[in-house]
Protein backbone atom coordinates (compact mmCIF):
# COMPACT_ATOMS: atom_id res chain seq x y z
CA UNK A 1 0.00 0.00 0.00
CA UNK A 2 2.75 2.44 0.98
CA UNK A 3 4.82 1.35 -2.01
CA UNK A 4 1.88 2.09 -4.32
CA UNK A 5 1.43 5.62 -2.92
CA UNK A 6 5.18 6.29 -3.13
CA UNK A 7 5.13 5.18 -6.75
CA UNK A 8 2.22 7.49 -7.52
CA UNK A 9 4.03 10.45 -5.88
CA UNK A 10 7.17 9.72 -7.89
CA UNK A 11 5.16 9.58 -11.09
CA UNK A 12 4.12 13.17 -10.45
CA UNK A 13 0.55 12.80 -9.27
CA UNK A 14 -0.64 14.81 -6.23
CA UNK A 15 2.03 17.52 -6.53
CA UNK A 16 2.21 19.95 -3.61
CA UNK A 17 0.25 17.72 -1.23
CA UNK A 18 2.09 16.77 2.00
CA UNK A 19 3.15 13.15 2.07
CA UNK A 20 1.50 12.44 5.44
CA UNK A 21 -1.88 13.64 4.20
CA UNK A 22 -1.60 11.32 1.23
CA UNK A 23 -0.73 8.38 3.43
CA UNK A 24 -3.63 9.09 5.76
CA UNK A 25 -6.02 9.52 2.84
CA UNK A 26 -4.89 6.29 1.20
CA UNK A 27 -5.28 4.40 4.47
CA UNK A 28 -8.78 5.81 4.95
CA UNK A 29 -9.65 4.90 1.37
CA UNK A 30 -8.31 1.36 1.80
CA UNK A 31 -10.23 0.91 5.05
CA UNK A 32 -13.41 2.19 3.39
CA UNK A 33 -12.93 -0.09 0.40
CA UNK A 34 -12.25 -3.16 2.54
CA UNK A 35 -15.19 -2.40 4.83
CA UNK A 36 -17.80 -1.69 2.21
CA UNK A 37 -16.78 -4.00 -0.62
CA UNK A 38 -15.46 -7.00 1.24
CA UNK A 39 -16.26 -7.16 4.94
CA UNK A 40 -19.88 -5.99 4.90
CA UNK A 41 -21.08 -8.24 2.06
CA UNK A 42 -18.99 -11.09 3.43
CA UNK A 43 -20.45 -10.86 6.93
CA UNK A 44 -23.94 -10.46 5.47
CA UNK A 45 -23.71 -13.37 3.09
CA UNK A 46 -22.17 -15.47 5.85
CA UNK A 47 -25.16 -14.76 8.06
CA UNK A 48 -27.50 -15.91 5.30
CA UNK A 49 -25.40 -18.92 4.39
CA UNK A 50 -25.16 -19.97 8.02
CA UNK A 51 -28.92 -20.00 8.30
CA UNK A 52 -29.25 -22.01 5.09
CA UNK A 53 -26.56 -24.55 6.04
CA UNK A 54 -27.95 -24.87 9.52
CA UNK A 55 -31.44 -25.35 8.17
CA UNK A 56 -30.37 -28.08 5.77
CA UNK A 57 -28.65 -29.92 8.62
CA UNK A 58 -31.98 -29.86 10.48
CA UNK A 59 -34.00 -30.93 7.39
CA UNK A 60 -35.44 -27.45 6.98
CA UNK A 61 -35.17 -24.99 4.09
CA UNK A 62 -34.04 -21.74 5.67
CA UNK A 63 -34.51 -18.22 4.31
CA UNK A 64 -35.07 -18.56 0.55
CA UNK A 65 -37.52 -15.81 -0.34
CA UNK A 66 -35.56 -12.53 -0.55
CA UNK A 67 -33.76 -12.49 -3.87
CA UNK A 68 -32.63 -15.66 -5.64
CA UNK A 69 -32.54 -18.39 -3.01
CA UNK A 70 -32.75 -15.72 -0.31
CA UNK A 71 -29.25 -14.39 -0.88
CA UNK A 72 -30.41 -10.83 -0.22
CA UNK A 73 -31.83 -11.74 3.19
CA UNK A 74 -28.96 -9.95 4.91
CA UNK A 75 -29.86 -6.68 3.16
CA UNK A 76 -33.45 -6.97 4.32
CA UNK A 77 -32.30 -7.71 7.87
CA UNK A 78 -29.84 -4.82 7.79
CA UNK A 79 -32.44 -2.33 6.57
CA UNK A 80 -34.91 -3.57 9.14
CA UNK A 81 -32.40 -3.09 11.92
CA UNK A 82 -31.42 0.37 10.68
CA UNK A 83 -35.05 1.46 10.81
CA UNK A 84 -35.64 0.14 14.31
CA UNK A 85 -35.78 2.32 17.37
CA UNK A 86 -32.45 2.70 19.11
CA UNK A 87 -33.27 2.19 22.78
CA UNK A 88 -30.81 3.21 25.47
CA UNK A 89 -31.98 2.16 28.96
CA UNK A 90 -32.39 5.03 31.42
CA UNK A 91 -30.18 3.41 34.02
CA UNK A 92 -27.45 2.52 31.53
CA UNK A 93 -24.05 4.15 31.48
CA UNK A 94 -24.83 6.01 28.30
CA UNK A 95 -21.38 6.72 26.91
CA UNK A 96 -20.02 3.22 27.47
CA UNK A 97 -23.26 1.74 26.17
CA UNK A 98 -23.03 3.70 22.93
CA UNK A 99 -19.32 3.11 22.54
CA UNK A 100 -19.15 -0.65 23.19
CA UNK A 101 -20.34 -1.93 19.77
CA UNK A 102 -17.72 0.17 18.02
CA UNK A 103 -14.92 -1.21 20.18
CA UNK A 104 -16.01 -4.74 19.29
CA UNK A 105 -16.27 -3.79 15.65
CA UNK A 106 -12.86 -2.09 15.55
CA UNK A 107 -11.28 -5.09 17.28
CA UNK A 108 -12.63 -7.28 14.52
CA UNK A 109 -11.99 -4.96 11.58
CA UNK A 110 -8.40 -4.18 12.57
CA UNK A 111 -7.50 -7.81 11.90
CA UNK A 112 -7.99 -7.20 8.18
CA UNK A 113 -4.82 -5.11 8.16
CA UNK A 114 -2.59 -8.17 8.25
CA UNK A 115 -4.73 -10.80 6.52
CA UNK A 116 -2.88 -11.84 3.33
CA UNK A 117 -5.52 -12.18 0.61
CA UNK A 118 -2.84 -12.85 -1.99
CA UNK A 119 0.84 -12.55 -2.74
CA UNK A 120 0.64 -8.77 -3.17
CA UNK A 121 -2.80 -8.20 -1.73
CA UNK A 122 -2.19 -7.23 1.90
CA UNK A 123 -2.74 -3.88 3.59
CA UNK A 124 0.44 -4.05 5.67
CA UNK A 125 2.81 -6.99 5.97
CA UNK A 126 3.90 -6.30 9.54
CA UNK A 127 6.91 -8.24 10.75
CA UNK A 128 4.94 -9.02 13.93
CA UNK A 129 1.76 -9.77 11.97
CA UNK A 130 0.43 -12.73 13.93
CA UNK A 131 1.34 -11.11 17.23
CA UNK A 132 -0.60 -8.00 16.21
CA UNK A 133 -3.51 -10.25 15.30
CA UNK A 134 -3.60 -11.92 18.70
CA UNK A 135 -3.39 -8.52 20.38
CA UNK A 136 -6.13 -6.92 18.30
CA UNK A 137 -8.61 -9.79 18.58
CA UNK A 138 -8.35 -9.48 22.36
CA UNK A 139 -9.70 -5.96 22.05
CA UNK A 140 -13.12 -7.53 21.47
CA UNK A 141 -13.29 -8.61 25.11
CA UNK A 142 -13.01 -4.98 26.22
CA UNK A 143 -16.02 -4.07 24.10
CA UNK A 144 -18.04 -7.04 25.31
CA UNK A 145 -17.24 -6.29 28.94
CA UNK A 146 -18.15 -2.64 28.38
CA UNK A 147 -21.46 -3.67 26.84
CA UNK A 148 -22.17 -6.04 29.71
CA UNK A 149 -21.29 -3.54 32.39
CA UNK A 150 -22.92 -0.45 30.95
CA UNK A 151 -26.29 -2.09 30.27
CA UNK A 152 -27.00 -2.16 34.02
CA UNK A 153 -28.64 -5.53 33.66
CA UNK A 154 -27.86 -8.77 35.45
CA UNK A 155 -27.98 -10.88 32.30
CA UNK A 156 -25.73 -8.50 30.42
CA UNK A 157 -23.19 -8.33 33.21
CA UNK A 158 -23.11 -12.11 33.61
CA UNK A 159 -22.69 -12.52 29.87
CA UNK A 160 -19.90 -9.96 29.76
CA UNK A 161 -18.06 -11.56 32.68
CA UNK A 162 -18.39 -15.01 31.17
CA UNK A 163 -17.08 -13.74 27.88
CA UNK A 164 -14.10 -12.10 29.59
CA UNK A 165 -13.25 -15.29 31.48
CA UNK A 166 -13.66 -17.36 28.34
CA UNK A 167 -11.60 -15.20 26.01
CA UNK A 168 -8.79 -14.70 28.52
CA UNK A 169 -8.62 -18.46 29.14
CA UNK A 170 -8.71 -19.48 25.51
CA UNK A 171 -6.05 -16.96 24.54
CA UNK A 172 -3.54 -19.37 26.04
CA UNK A 173 -4.15 -22.50 23.93
CA UNK A 174 -4.66 -20.28 20.86
CA UNK A 175 -1.42 -18.43 21.52
CA UNK A 176 0.51 -21.62 22.17
CA UNK A 177 -0.76 -23.28 18.98
CA UNK A 178 0.22 -20.18 17.03
CA UNK A 179 3.61 -20.25 18.73
CA UNK A 180 4.10 -23.80 17.47
CA UNK A 181 3.84 -22.52 13.91
CA UNK A 182 6.05 -19.53 14.65
CA UNK A 183 8.71 -22.03 15.80
CA UNK A 184 8.49 -23.88 12.51
CA UNK A 185 8.25 -20.83 10.28
CA UNK A 186 10.81 -18.78 12.17
CA UNK A 187 8.88 -15.58 11.51
CA UNK A 188 5.81 -13.72 12.76
CA UNK A 189 5.08 -12.03 9.45
CA UNK A 190 1.94 -13.41 7.81
CA UNK A 191 3.51 -13.42 4.33
CA UNK A 192 6.66 -14.99 5.77
CA UNK A 193 4.66 -17.84 7.30
CA UNK A 194 2.90 -18.50 4.00
CA UNK A 195 6.16 -18.36 2.07
CA UNK A 196 7.54 -21.03 4.42
CA UNK A 197 4.93 -23.45 3.04
CA UNK A 198 4.30 -24.85 -0.40
CA UNK A 199 1.25 -25.29 -2.59
CA UNK A 200 1.20 -29.07 -2.11
CA UNK A 201 -0.65 -30.33 0.97
CA UNK A 202 2.43 -32.19 2.28
CA UNK A 203 4.28 -28.87 2.31
CA UNK A 204 1.68 -27.30 4.58
CA UNK A 205 2.46 -26.77 8.23
CA UNK A 206 -0.66 -28.80 9.04
CA UNK A 207 1.19 -31.98 8.01
CA UNK A 208 4.64 -30.84 9.19
CA UNK A 209 4.53 -33.32 12.06
CA UNK A 210 1.89 -34.90 14.33
CA UNK A 211 2.20 -32.04 16.79
CA UNK A 212 1.32 -29.28 14.32
CA UNK A 213 -1.59 -31.46 13.20
CA UNK A 214 -2.86 -31.45 16.78
CA UNK A 215 -2.08 -27.76 17.15
CA UNK A 216 -4.36 -26.99 14.23
CA UNK A 217 -7.41 -28.49 15.93
CA UNK A 218 -6.47 -26.86 19.22
CA UNK A 219 -6.18 -23.53 17.44
CA UNK A 220 -9.51 -23.95 15.66
CA UNK A 221 -11.33 -24.92 18.87
CA UNK A 222 -9.77 -22.05 20.81
CA UNK A 223 -10.58 -19.61 18.00
CA UNK A 224 -14.23 -20.73 18.04
CA UNK A 225 -14.28 -20.07 21.77
CA UNK A 226 -12.69 -16.64 21.30
CA UNK A 227 -15.23 -15.80 18.62
CA UNK A 228 -18.08 -16.75 21.00
CA UNK A 229 -19.30 -19.44 18.64
CA UNK A 230 -21.27 -22.54 19.51
CA UNK A 231 -20.44 -24.79 21.36
CA UNK A 232 -18.73 -22.03 23.35
CA UNK A 233 -21.38 -19.31 23.05
CA UNK A 234 -22.15 -19.16 26.75
CA UNK A 235 -21.82 -15.34 26.89
CA UNK A 236 -25.05 -15.08 24.91
CA UNK A 237 -26.62 -18.37 26.00
CA UNK A 238 -30.26 -17.60 25.28
CA UNK A 239 -31.57 -20.42 27.44
CA UNK A 240 -30.10 -18.93 30.61
CA UNK A 241 -29.02 -15.34 29.95
CA UNK A 242 -31.74 -14.00 27.58
CA UNK A 243 -29.12 -12.72 25.12
CA UNK A 244 -26.11 -12.12 27.35
CA UNK A 245 -24.31 -8.87 26.79
CA UNK A 246 -26.59 -7.83 23.92
CA UNK A 247 -29.79 -8.10 26.00
CA UNK A 248 -30.34 -4.33 26.18
CA UNK A 249 -29.21 -3.52 22.66
CA UNK A 250 -31.53 -2.93 19.76
CA UNK A 251 -31.43 -1.83 16.16
CA UNK A 252 -28.12 -1.19 14.49
CA UNK A 253 -26.06 -1.37 17.68
CA UNK A 254 -27.33 -4.89 18.20
CA UNK A 255 -26.42 -5.73 14.64
CA UNK A 256 -22.87 -4.45 15.06
CA UNK A 257 -22.11 -7.22 17.55
CA UNK A 258 -23.34 -9.88 15.16
CA UNK A 259 -21.67 -8.20 12.22
CA UNK A 260 -18.40 -8.64 14.13
CA UNK A 261 -19.26 -12.22 15.00
CA UNK A 262 -19.97 -13.31 11.43
CA UNK A 263 -17.02 -11.38 10.06
CA UNK A 264 -14.87 -12.94 12.76
CA UNK A 265 -15.68 -16.37 11.36
CA UNK A 266 -13.89 -15.45 8.18
CA UNK A 267 -10.96 -14.07 10.17
CA UNK A 268 -10.68 -17.39 12.04
CA UNK A 269 -10.67 -19.26 8.74
CA UNK A 270 -8.13 -16.88 7.25
CA UNK A 271 -5.73 -17.24 10.18
CA UNK A 272 -6.06 -21.03 10.14
CA UNK A 273 -5.39 -20.98 6.39
CA UNK A 274 -2.37 -18.73 6.77
CA UNK A 275 -0.81 -20.67 9.61
CA UNK A 276 -1.57 -24.25 8.69
CA UNK A 277 -2.99 -24.61 5.20
CA UNK A 278 -0.48 -22.94 2.94
CA UNK A 279 -2.31 -19.62 2.54
CA UNK A 280 -2.46 -18.38 -1.04
CA UNK A 281 0.21 -20.76 -2.35
CA UNK A 282 -0.73 -22.00 -5.84
CA UNK A 283 1.04 -24.35 -8.23
CA UNK A 284 3.22 -22.48 -10.76
CA UNK A 285 0.74 -22.44 -13.62
CA UNK A 286 0.94 -18.89 -14.96
CA UNK A 287 3.38 -15.98 -15.17
CA UNK A 288 0.77 -13.28 -15.69
CA UNK A 289 0.88 -11.29 -12.40
CA UNK A 290 -2.78 -10.25 -12.55
CA UNK A 291 -4.00 -13.78 -13.30
CA UNK A 292 -1.73 -15.14 -10.59
CA UNK A 293 -3.08 -12.56 -8.12
CA UNK A 294 -6.67 -13.56 -8.89
CA UNK A 295 -5.83 -17.24 -8.57
CA UNK A 296 -4.12 -16.67 -5.24
CA UNK A 297 -7.06 -14.66 -3.96
CA UNK A 298 -9.52 -17.36 -5.00
CA UNK A 299 -7.46 -20.15 -3.45
CA UNK A 300 -7.07 -18.26 -0.19
CA UNK A 301 -10.72 -17.32 -0.08
CA UNK A 302 -11.91 -20.88 -0.71
CA UNK A 303 -9.61 -22.34 1.92
CA UNK A 304 -10.65 -19.72 4.47
CA UNK A 305 -14.32 -20.05 3.65
CA UNK A 306 -14.21 -23.81 4.03
CA UNK A 307 -13.41 -23.27 7.69
CA UNK A 308 -16.31 -20.85 7.97
CA UNK A 309 -18.45 -23.71 6.71
CA UNK A 310 -16.90 -26.04 9.29
CA UNK A 311 -17.75 -23.53 12.02
CA UNK A 312 -21.38 -23.52 10.85
CA UNK A 313 -21.32 -27.28 10.73
CA UNK A 314 -19.97 -27.51 14.29
CA UNK A 315 -22.73 -25.15 15.32
CA UNK A 316 -25.27 -27.48 13.80
CA UNK A 317 -23.75 -30.47 15.57
CA UNK A 318 -22.64 -29.75 19.11
CA UNK A 319 -24.71 -28.58 22.07
CA UNK A 320 -23.60 -25.66 24.19
CA UNK A 321 -21.18 -26.51 27.01
CA UNK A 322 -21.66 -25.45 30.62
CA UNK A 323 -19.41 -22.80 32.18
CA UNK A 324 -17.49 -25.25 34.36
CA UNK A 325 -17.14 -27.65 31.41
CA UNK A 326 -15.80 -24.80 29.34
CA UNK A 327 -13.17 -23.92 31.91
CA UNK A 328 -12.14 -27.52 32.60
CA UNK A 329 -11.87 -28.17 28.85
CA UNK A 330 -9.56 -25.21 28.50
CA UNK A 331 -7.35 -25.56 31.55
CA UNK A 332 -7.29 -29.33 32.04
CA UNK A 333 -7.12 -30.46 28.43
CA UNK A 334 -6.33 -27.81 25.88
CA UNK A 335 -3.55 -25.97 27.72
CA UNK A 336 -1.55 -29.15 28.54
CA UNK A 337 -2.12 -30.49 25.03
CA UNK A 338 -0.95 -27.29 23.40
CA UNK A 339 2.16 -27.36 25.60
CA UNK A 340 2.78 -30.93 24.41
CA UNK A 341 2.40 -29.74 20.80
CA UNK A 342 4.80 -26.86 21.40
CA UNK A 343 7.48 -28.95 23.11
CA UNK A 344 7.05 -31.82 20.65
CA UNK A 345 7.57 -29.48 17.72
CA UNK A 346 10.62 -27.96 19.43
CA UNK A 347 12.10 -31.44 19.96
CA UNK A 348 11.26 -32.35 16.36
CA UNK A 349 13.14 -29.31 15.14
CA UNK A 350 16.16 -30.26 17.22
CA UNK A 351 16.18 -33.75 15.68
CA UNK A 352 15.31 -32.72 12.08
CA UNK A 353 16.22 -29.02 11.73
CA UNK A 354 15.12 -28.90 8.07
CA UNK A 355 11.92 -30.84 8.60
CA UNK A 356 11.22 -34.47 7.77
CA UNK A 357 9.75 -34.88 4.30
CA UNK A 358 8.88 -38.53 4.84
CA UNK A 359 6.97 -37.73 8.03
CA UNK A 360 5.08 -34.93 6.22
CA UNK A 361 3.99 -37.27 3.44
CA UNK A 362 3.01 -39.90 6.00
CA UNK A 363 0.97 -37.29 7.89
CA UNK A 364 -0.71 -36.27 4.64
CA UNK A 365 -1.66 -39.87 3.93
CA UNK A 366 -2.99 -40.19 7.47
CA UNK A 367 -5.07 -37.05 6.89
CA UNK A 368 -6.47 -38.59 3.73
CA UNK A 369 -7.27 -41.70 5.74
CA UNK A 370 -9.28 -39.65 8.22
CA UNK A 371 -11.13 -38.02 5.32
CA UNK A 372 -11.88 -41.43 3.81
CA UNK A 373 -13.13 -42.70 7.17
CA UNK A 374 -15.31 -39.63 7.41
CA UNK A 375 -16.97 -40.27 4.07
CA UNK A 376 -17.38 -43.93 4.93
CA UNK A 377 -19.22 -43.00 8.11
CA UNK A 378 -21.39 -40.51 6.21
CA UNK A 379 -22.27 -43.25 3.72
CA UNK A 380 -23.10 -45.55 6.61
CA UNK A 381 -25.42 -42.94 8.15
CA UNK A 382 -27.19 -42.38 4.85
CA UNK A 383 -27.50 -46.05 4.08
CA UNK A 384 -28.93 -46.82 7.49
CA UNK A 385 -31.51 -44.04 7.42
CA UNK A 386 -32.37 -44.66 3.75
CA UNK A 387 -33.27 -41.05 3.02
CA UNK A 388 -33.79 -39.46 -0.34
CA UNK A 389 -30.45 -37.96 -1.36
CA UNK A 390 -30.85 -34.38 -2.47
CA UNK A 391 -27.61 -32.74 -3.52
CA UNK A 392 -29.15 -29.66 -5.14
CA UNK A 393 -28.19 -26.60 -3.11
CA UNK A 394 -31.39 -24.76 -4.00
CA UNK A 395 -34.97 -25.52 -3.06
CA UNK B 1 -8.14 -36.40 40.47
CA UNK B 2 -8.36 -38.70 37.47
CA UNK B 3 -5.84 -41.27 36.33
CA UNK B 4 -3.76 -40.89 33.20
CA UNK B 5 -5.68 -43.67 31.45
CA UNK B 6 -8.95 -41.90 32.13
CA UNK B 7 -7.48 -38.61 30.94
CA UNK B 8 -6.36 -40.09 27.63
CA UNK B 9 -9.62 -41.98 27.14
CA UNK B 10 -11.51 -38.71 27.75
CA UNK B 11 -9.56 -37.05 24.95
CA UNK B 12 -10.05 -39.97 22.58
CA UNK B 13 -13.75 -40.14 23.39
CA UNK B 14 -14.16 -36.41 22.75
CA UNK B 15 -12.45 -36.64 19.38
CA UNK B 16 -14.32 -39.75 18.20
CA UNK B 17 -17.77 -38.65 19.38
CA UNK B 18 -17.41 -35.22 17.78
CA UNK B 19 -16.28 -36.98 14.58
CA UNK B 20 -19.33 -39.24 14.67
CA UNK B 21 -21.65 -36.30 15.33
CA UNK B 22 -20.19 -34.40 12.42
CA UNK B 23 -20.81 -37.34 10.07
CA UNK B 24 -24.44 -37.48 11.17
CA UNK B 25 -25.07 -33.78 10.57
CA UNK B 26 -23.27 -33.97 7.25
CA UNK B 27 -25.45 -36.88 6.18
CA UNK B 28 -28.47 -34.70 6.99
CA UNK B 29 -26.94 -31.90 4.98
CA UNK B 30 -27.30 -33.92 1.76
CA UNK B 31 -30.86 -35.03 2.46
CA UNK B 32 -33.96 -33.43 1.08
CA UNK B 33 -35.56 -30.95 3.53
CA UNK B 34 -38.87 -32.06 5.02
CA UNK B 35 -40.42 -28.61 4.73
CA UNK B 36 -43.57 -28.22 2.65
CA UNK B 37 -43.38 -24.67 1.36
CA UNK B 38 -47.06 -23.80 1.81
CA UNK B 39 -48.74 -21.90 0.20
CA UNK B 40 -46.98 -21.09 -3.06
CA UNK B 41 -44.23 -23.64 -3.67
CA UNK B 42 -46.17 -26.90 -3.63
CA UNK B 43 -47.00 -29.20 -6.50
CA UNK B 44 -50.78 -28.84 -6.19
CA UNK B 45 -52.97 -26.78 -3.87
CA UNK B 46 -53.54 -28.27 -0.43
CA UNK B 47 -57.31 -28.09 -1.01
CA UNK B 48 -56.99 -30.77 -3.67
CA UNK B 49 -55.06 -33.11 -1.44
CA UNK B 50 -57.56 -33.04 1.44
CA UNK B 51 -59.86 -36.02 2.04
CA UNK B 52 -63.45 -35.70 0.79
CA UNK B 53 -64.90 -35.91 4.31
CA UNK B 54 -62.80 -32.87 5.30
CA UNK B 55 -64.94 -30.25 7.04
CA UNK B 56 -63.83 -27.01 5.48
CA UNK B 57 -65.67 -23.72 5.19
CA UNK B 58 -69.40 -24.20 4.47
CA UNK B 59 -70.71 -23.59 1.00
CA UNK B 60 -74.30 -23.48 -0.21
CA UNK B 61 -75.60 -24.38 -3.64
CA UNK B 62 -78.49 -21.90 -3.83
CA UNK B 63 -79.98 -23.57 -6.91
CA UNK B 64 -81.10 -26.60 -4.91
CA UNK B 65 -81.81 -24.94 -1.56
CA UNK B 66 -85.45 -25.45 -0.58
CA UNK B 67 -85.45 -22.78 2.12
CA UNK B 68 -86.65 -25.21 4.77
CA UNK B 69 -84.59 -23.39 7.47
CA UNK B 70 -83.53 -26.77 8.95
CA UNK B 71 -79.90 -25.74 9.00
CA UNK B 72 -80.64 -22.41 10.64
CA UNK B 73 -82.63 -24.13 13.35
CA UNK B 74 -80.13 -26.93 14.01
CA UNK B 75 -77.07 -24.67 14.15
CA UNK B 76 -75.93 -24.64 17.82
CA UNK B 77 -74.31 -21.21 17.57
CA UNK B 78 -76.67 -19.61 15.06
CA UNK B 79 -74.02 -18.69 12.56
CA UNK B 80 -76.47 -19.25 9.70
CA UNK B 81 -79.07 -16.56 9.09
CA UNK B 82 -81.64 -16.99 6.33
CA UNK B 83 -84.22 -14.44 5.26
CA UNK B 84 -87.18 -15.38 3.03
CA UNK B 85 -89.57 -12.86 1.49
CA UNK B 86 -92.91 -13.37 -0.21
CA UNK B 87 -93.76 -11.35 -3.30
CA UNK B 88 -97.38 -10.20 -2.59
CA UNK B 89 -98.50 -10.21 -6.24
CA UNK B 90 -97.04 -13.43 -7.58
CA UNK B 91 -97.08 -15.32 -4.24
CA UNK B 92 -93.54 -16.36 -5.09
CA UNK B 93 -91.21 -16.84 -2.17
CA UNK B 94 -87.53 -15.88 -2.56
CA UNK B 95 -84.40 -15.47 -0.44
CA UNK B 96 -83.50 -12.00 0.78
CA UNK B 97 -80.28 -13.18 2.39
CA UNK B 98 -78.42 -16.38 3.23
CA UNK B 99 -75.38 -15.57 5.36
CA UNK B 100 -72.95 -17.89 7.13
CA UNK B 101 -70.59 -16.31 9.65
CA UNK B 102 -67.36 -18.31 9.30
CA UNK B 103 -66.04 -16.52 12.39
CA UNK B 104 -68.59 -18.30 14.56
CA UNK B 105 -68.83 -21.61 12.73
CA UNK B 106 -67.34 -24.52 14.64
CA UNK B 107 -67.51 -27.00 11.76
CA UNK B 108 -69.75 -29.47 13.61
CA UNK B 109 -71.45 -30.48 10.38
CA UNK B 110 -75.00 -30.65 11.80
CA UNK B 111 -76.37 -28.36 9.10
CA UNK B 112 -74.99 -30.56 6.34
CA UNK B 113 -76.52 -33.65 7.99
CA UNK B 114 -79.95 -32.15 8.31
CA UNK B 115 -80.20 -30.63 4.84
CA UNK B 116 -82.78 -32.54 2.75
CA UNK B 117 -81.16 -31.83 -0.62
CA UNK B 118 -77.51 -31.59 0.38
CA UNK B 119 -77.22 -28.03 -0.78
CA UNK B 120 -75.27 -26.88 2.29
CA UNK B 121 -72.05 -28.78 2.64
CA UNK B 122 -68.46 -28.54 3.76
CA UNK B 123 -66.02 -27.58 1.03
CA UNK B 124 -62.32 -28.37 0.94
CA UNK B 125 -61.62 -24.66 1.42
CA UNK B 126 -59.92 -23.65 4.67
CA UNK B 127 -58.06 -20.41 4.00
CA UNK B 128 -60.35 -17.85 5.61
CA UNK B 129 -57.80 -15.22 6.63
CA UNK B 130 -58.82 -11.63 5.94
CA UNK B 131 -58.24 -8.18 7.41
CA UNK B 132 -61.75 -7.60 8.71
CA UNK B 133 -64.10 -9.96 10.59
CA UNK B 134 -66.92 -8.74 8.34
CA UNK B 135 -65.11 -10.33 5.43
CA UNK B 136 -65.60 -13.72 7.03
CA UNK B 137 -69.38 -13.54 6.67
CA UNK B 138 -70.18 -15.42 3.49
CA UNK B 139 -73.14 -14.02 1.56
CA UNK B 140 -74.68 -16.59 -0.74
CA UNK B 141 -77.57 -14.48 -2.03
CA UNK B 142 -76.61 -11.65 -4.34
CA UNK B 143 -79.72 -11.13 -6.41
CA UNK B 144 -83.26 -12.45 -6.00
CA UNK B 145 -83.11 -16.23 -5.75
CA UNK B 146 -86.30 -18.20 -5.64
CA UNK B 147 -86.68 -21.30 -3.55
CA UNK B 148 -86.13 -24.72 -5.09
CA UNK B 149 -89.08 -27.04 -5.20
CA UNK B 150 -88.31 -30.73 -5.67
CA UNK B 151 -90.53 -32.09 -8.42
CA UNK B 152 -92.33 -35.39 -8.18
CA UNK B 153 -90.90 -38.06 -10.46
CA UNK B 154 -87.45 -36.59 -10.80
CA UNK B 155 -85.89 -33.38 -12.03
CA UNK B 156 -86.43 -32.42 -15.63
CA UNK B 157 -83.94 -29.57 -16.04
CA UNK B 158 -80.61 -31.40 -16.69
CA UNK B 159 -78.50 -28.72 -14.99
CA UNK B 160 -80.54 -28.81 -11.83
CA UNK B 161 -80.72 -32.59 -11.96
CA UNK B 162 -76.96 -32.81 -11.93
CA UNK B 163 -76.75 -30.45 -8.97
CA UNK B 164 -79.40 -32.33 -7.04
CA UNK B 165 -77.57 -35.55 -7.70
CA UNK B 166 -74.28 -34.09 -6.38
CA UNK B 167 -76.11 -32.88 -3.27
CA UNK B 168 -77.70 -36.24 -2.57
CA UNK B 169 -74.46 -38.05 -3.18
CA UNK B 170 -72.74 -35.77 -0.69
CA UNK B 171 -75.52 -36.33 1.81
CA UNK B 172 -75.35 -40.05 1.33
CA UNK B 173 -71.64 -40.51 1.53
CA UNK B 174 -70.26 -37.84 3.82
CA UNK B 175 -72.85 -35.97 5.81
CA UNK B 176 -74.68 -38.97 7.29
CA UNK B 177 -73.47 -40.50 10.55
CA UNK B 178 -71.93 -43.88 9.92
CA UNK B 179 -74.59 -46.17 11.41
CA UNK B 180 -77.25 -44.56 9.20
CA UNK B 181 -75.06 -44.40 6.10
CA UNK B 182 -76.75 -45.71 2.97
CA UNK B 183 -80.26 -45.38 4.37
CA UNK B 184 -80.36 -41.60 4.65
CA UNK B 185 -80.32 -40.85 0.97
CA UNK B 186 -83.05 -43.28 0.09
CA UNK B 187 -85.58 -41.83 2.55
CA UNK B 188 -85.09 -38.29 1.34
CA UNK B 189 -85.12 -39.20 -2.34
Amino acid sequence: MQALVDQLIQDGYFQGVPREVLYAASMALAAFAVLSFFVAPLAGVTSWLERRVWARMQSRVGPNRVGPQGILQWLADGIKNLLKEDIIPTAADKWLFVFAPYIVFVGFLATFVVIPFGGQLIVADLNIGIFYLLAVTSLVVVGILMAGWSSNNKWSLLGGMRSAAQIVSYEIPAGLSVLTIIFVAGTMSMQGIIKGQGWAPWDWFLFYNPFTFGAFFLYFTAALAEGNRTPFDIPEAESELVAGYVTEYSGMRFLFFFFAEWGNLYVIGAIATTLFLGGWQVPPVTDNPILLGILQFVVFFLKAYFWVFVAMWVRGTLPRVRVDQLMSLCWKYMVPLSFICLLGTAAWMVIWPRGNRLASVAMFIWGLGILALFFRRVRYQIRNARPEIYLKPYI
Amino acid sequence: MISLGEYVSNIVETATTIFEGMTITFSHFVRRPMTIQYPDRIEKPVQETLPLRYRGILEVDMDICTGCLACERVCPITCITIGIEMNKETKQRSFSHFDIDICKCMYCGLCAEVCPTGSIRHSQEFEGACYNPAGLVRHFVTGAVSLYKPKKGGETDPKLAMKAEIGLKYLDEFATPEEKAGGGGAEEG
